[in-house]
C-alpha cells in the first residue's frame, strides 16, 4: 500500500523545479495563504502539527520557533541548514535538486511566522550544482514578486540567498554553521545561549533542516491536525530515508512514520530486500551516528514488539538494544561486512571532521581512529577493546558540541553487539589479512573457531 | 609548498569574476562582507587551477578588506580548498561505509592502476589525473561514487572508469556548473 506523499507527491512532474510548473501544481499557494495570517497563528499551526526536526535530534519545530527572542527588537534570522554531510544521508539533496521551489516557498512561510527579513540557505560546498540550481530558483522567485520587498502587496519584506560551505561536516551542528555562515572556521560555539537570543552576527537565528522547512507549506495548507493524523502519537507526518548498503533498491523514500521496519526493508515500494542473497547481518538506521543494531534487534525489539519507524520505536531499549532514527540514513550491511572494519571506517570519518576544539573528542576520536585501525589489520590485542570502551567512554558528554558522542556511540555499539567479531580479530590475524575477509567465510561459518575458549561479554 | 611559500605564480581574476564578487558581497548585512569569504574563495580556486596560493588568498584578502591570517586560516580549515597544485581531474572518490558496501575500495584500486599511480594524492605522469579518498558525499544510494570537478558521477563500474578516463582526455567532461545560472 502507497503511503500518504507530503513532499514527494509532485516529485516526478517533468519540469517541477521551474517555477511555471511548479505554481502550475498548487505551489505558493500556501504562502499566499500564509501571508494573509498572524505570524503567531503560523507557529500555533506548526506545533499543533507535531512536525519534530528533521535534521537528526527530532526537537518540536513550533516550540523551537517561539523561542526566538523577538522583544529585543534586533534582527531575526532564518538560517536553512543544507550542509548534509552525516554518512548515509541524501535526502536533502534529493528534495533541493527535484524540488527547489518548495525549499523556497518553505523558507517565505518560516521566515514570515518567525518575522525575519533576512533568511539564508547554507548549502554544503559539494552540493555546488544544486547551490545554482538553487540560485537559479530564488531568482525566478524574486522576479514573480515572491521575494524582495512588499511581498504581494502584504507589506513583508524578504531577502533570501544561497551560500555555500566547503567541506566540513562540523558546519552542519548549527552553531558551526553560524559560525561558518560569518566567514570564520566553523568551530561550534559553547551554548547556551543559545542562536534563538545570539545567534548569526549575535541576533536571535533559527536554523533548521532543508526537510522540515519542506514539510512546512503542507501543514499551513492542510492544517497542523491534518498533519498530526498521519504516524503515530509523537511521531507524527512523513519521513524521508535515505536507504543505501547492501539492498535491492537504494534510493530515497517517503514513508508516513510508524511503518513498520520489516515492511520498508522487505517490500518492493522501499527497499526491496537484500541487494543478493547474502543474509543480513547489521543495520545503521539512522545516519553514521547512531548505534548499529544486529539483525535480530531490527525488527523486534528486544521485548519482542514489532519495531516501527517512529522515533519512539527506533529506541525502544535505549542505547542497549535500540537505536534511533536521527536523520533517517538506513544503511544495510550484509554478512561480507565486517563490522570492525565499519567501525574504523566511521572512526576515522569523526576524527577526521572534529574541528579539534575539545581535547577529550579532538584526541579521542584520534585514539579511536588508531585502535580500531590496529584490531582491523591485526596488530590488536584483547586490552585494545576494552581500550576503545574506555576511550568512548571519557569523550561522551565531555564535549562542546554532540558530535564527540556521534563519535563515541558507533563504537560502542559496535563492541556491545559484536564484540565477538573484534575477539576474532585479534585471536585470528591471519585470517583476517585480506580486507575482504568475510566474503569467504562469513561469521558464521568462522564463529564455531571461538567457541574453544570463553567468550568475556 | 605551505601556506607561508609565495609561489611566484600571477593571480587571475578576471572582470566577470569580480562582477560576482561584488554580488556576493550585497548578499550580507552591511559590514558583514566577511560572510561572503567561502564562496569567493571557491570562485578564485576555480579559476586558478584549482588550487589557492598565498598571493590568491592574499587577494581575496584584499577585495574583503581583511587581514590575511583570517583569510589563511578560513582556507585552512575546509577541506575543499586546495593548498598545492592538484591534476585537471581529481576524481574525488568517497570513501565512507556505504561506498564501501558498494565496492569503491576496488574501484579506487582499478583507477589508480589505470592512470599509473602508486598512491593517493600521486598524479599521473601526463599531469592530468589524480585519486583521492574522500569522506561521505550525500550519494549513499548511488555508490560507488565520486567527484569531478562540480559534477557527481555514481553507480560506477570499471567500465565507466574507463569511458571517463577516456572523455577527460578529450575534453569532453563537464567541471563547472555555472551554466546552470545562465540556462
Ligand atoms: C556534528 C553535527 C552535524 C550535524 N549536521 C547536520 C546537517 O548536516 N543537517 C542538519 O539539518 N542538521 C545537522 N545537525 C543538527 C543541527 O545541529 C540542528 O540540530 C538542526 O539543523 C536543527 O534543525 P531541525 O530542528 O529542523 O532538525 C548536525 C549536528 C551535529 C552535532
Ligand atoms: S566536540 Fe569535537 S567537533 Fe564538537 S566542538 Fe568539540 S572538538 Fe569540535
Ligand atoms: S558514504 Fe559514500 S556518498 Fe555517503
Amino acid at each position: 500500500m502507497a503511503g500518504k506523499k507530503i513532499l514527494l507527491e509532485h516529485v516526478n512532474v517533468p519540469g517541477i523545479a521551474t517555477y511555471e510548473v511548479y505554481r502550475q501544481h498548487g505551489g505558493y499557494a500556501s504562502a499566499e495563504k500564509a501571508l494573509k495570517m498572524a505570524p503567531m497563528d503560523i507557529v500555533e499551526e506548526v506545533k499543533k502539527s507535531g512536525l519534530r526536526g528533521r535534521g537528526g535530534a527530532g526537537f518540536p519545530t513550533g516550540l523551537k520557533w517561539s523561542f526566538i527572542d523577538k522583544k529585543s527588537g534586533r534582527p531575526r534570522y532564518l538560517i536553512c541548514n543544507a550542509d548534509e554531510s552525516e554518512p548515509g544521508t541524501f535526502k536533502d539533496r534529493y528534495l533541493m535538486e527535484k524540488l527547489p521551489h518548495l525549499l523556497i516557498e518553505g523558507m517565505i512561510i518560516s521566515s514570515f511566522a518567525l518575522e525575519a527579513h533576512l533568511s539564508y540557505i547554507y548549502i554544503r560546498g559539494e552540493y555546488m550544482w544544486i547551490y545554482r540550481i538553487l540560485e537559479k530558483a530564488i531568482s525566478e522567485a524574486y522576479a514573480q514578486g515572491w521575494l524582495g520587498k512588499n511581498i504581494k502587496g502584504s507589506g513583508y519584506d524578504l531577502d533570501l540567498y544561497v551560500t555555500c560551505g566547503a567541506g566540513a561536516y562540523i558546519c552542519g551542528e548549527e552553531t558551526g554553521l553560524i559560525e561558518s555562515l560569518e566567514g570564520k572556521r566553523g568551530n561550534p560555539r559553547i551554548k547556551p545561549p543559545f542562536p534563538a537570543v545570539v545567534g548569526l552576527y549575535g541576533n536571535p537565528t533559527v536554523v533548521n533542516n532543508v526537510e522540515t522547512i519542506m514539510d512546512v507549506p503542507w501543514i499551513l495548507l492542510n492544517g497542523g491536525d491534518e498533519f498530526a493524523k498521519i504516524g503515530i502519537g509523537k511521531s507524527t507526518g512523513t519521513k524521508l530515508i535515505s536507504a543505501s548498503g547492501n539492498i535491492k533498491n537504494p534510493g530515497v523514500y517517503e514513508i508516513e512514520l510508524g511503518v513498520t521496519v520489516e515492511e520498508f526493508f522487505s517490500s518492493d515500494e522501499y527497499c526491496g530486500g537484500m541487494q543478493t542473497d547474502r543474509p543480513l547481518k547489521a543495520c545503521v538506521p539512522g545516519g553514521s551516528s547512531v548505534p548499529i543494531l544486529p539483525a535480530n534487534l531490527l525488527f523486534k525489539t528486544a521485548k519482542g514488539e514489532t519495531r516501527l519507524m517512529t522515533y519512539e520505536s527506533m529506541s525502544d531499549g535505549g542505547f542497549v538494544t535500540g537505536s534511533m532514527i536521527g536523520s533517517g540514513g538506513f544503511i544495510v550491511y550484509d554478512d561480507r561486512q565486517c563490522i570492525v572494519r565499519n567501525t574504523w571506517n566511521f572512526s576515522r570519518f569523526y576524527h577526521h571532521e572534529s574541528c579539534g576544539q575539545c581535547s577529550p573528542c579532538r584526541e579521542g576520536t584520534g585514539w579511536l581512529e588508531k585502535v580500531t585501525w590496529r584490531l582491523e589489520h591485526g596488530y590488536g590485542n584483547m586490552e585494545d577493546i576494552d581500550l576503545l570502551w574506555d576511550v568512548q567512554r571519557r569523550i561522551e558528554g565531555n564535549t562542546i558540541c554532540p558530535l564527540g558522542d556521534a563519535a563515541a556511540w558507533p563504537v560502542a555499539a559496535a563492541i556491545r553487539h559484536f564484540r565477538h567479531e573484534f575477539e576474532y580479530h585479534v585471536r585470528y590475524p591471519e585470517r583476517i589479512k585480506d580486507r575482504k575477509h568475510f566474503e569467504a567465510e562469513p561469521w558464521e561459518k568462522v564463529k564455531h573457531l571461538m567457541k574453544d575458549e570463553a567468550v568475556r561479554v | 609548498m605551505s601556506l607561508n611559500v609565495k609561489s611566484n605564480i600571477p593571480v587571475k581574476i578576471s572582470d566577470k569574476t569580480l562582477a560576482r564578487i561584488e554580488v556576493l558581497k550585497s548578499r550580507f548585512p552591511q559590514g558583514k562582507q566577511k560572510s561572503a569569504i567561502l564562496t569567493i574563495l571557491h570562485e578564485v580556486q576555480d579559476e586558478n587551477d584549482n588550487w589557492l596560493t598565498v598571493e590568491a588568498m592574499d587577494k581575496v584578502a584584499e577585495i574583503l578588506n581583511l587581514r590575511p591570517i583570517e583569510v589563511y586560516e578560513v582556507v585552512s580549515f575546509y577541506s575543499m580548498y586546495n593548498q598545492k597544485p592538484v591534476g585537471k581531474y581529481m576524481f574525488e572518490f568517497c570513501h565512507t561505509s556505504c561506498c564501501v558496501t558498494r565496492g569503491v575500495e576496488d574501484l579506487m584500486e582499478y583507477t589508480m592502476k589505470k592512470i599509473g599511480v602508486k598512491k593517493k594524492g600521486e598524479v599521473s605522469a601526463d599531469g592530468l589525473f589524480s585519486v583521492k579518498g574522500v569522506e561521505c558525499l550525500g550519494a549513499c544510494g548511488y555508490a560507488p561514487m565520486m567527484q569531478l570537478g562540480d559534477y557527481y558521477h555514481e553507480f560506477l563500474t570499471p567500465e565507466k572508469i574507463d569511458q571517463l578516463i577516456e572523455d577527460c582526455k578529450a575534453g569532453k567532461v563537464e567541471l563547472d556548473s555555472s551554466k546552470i545560472l545562465n540556462s
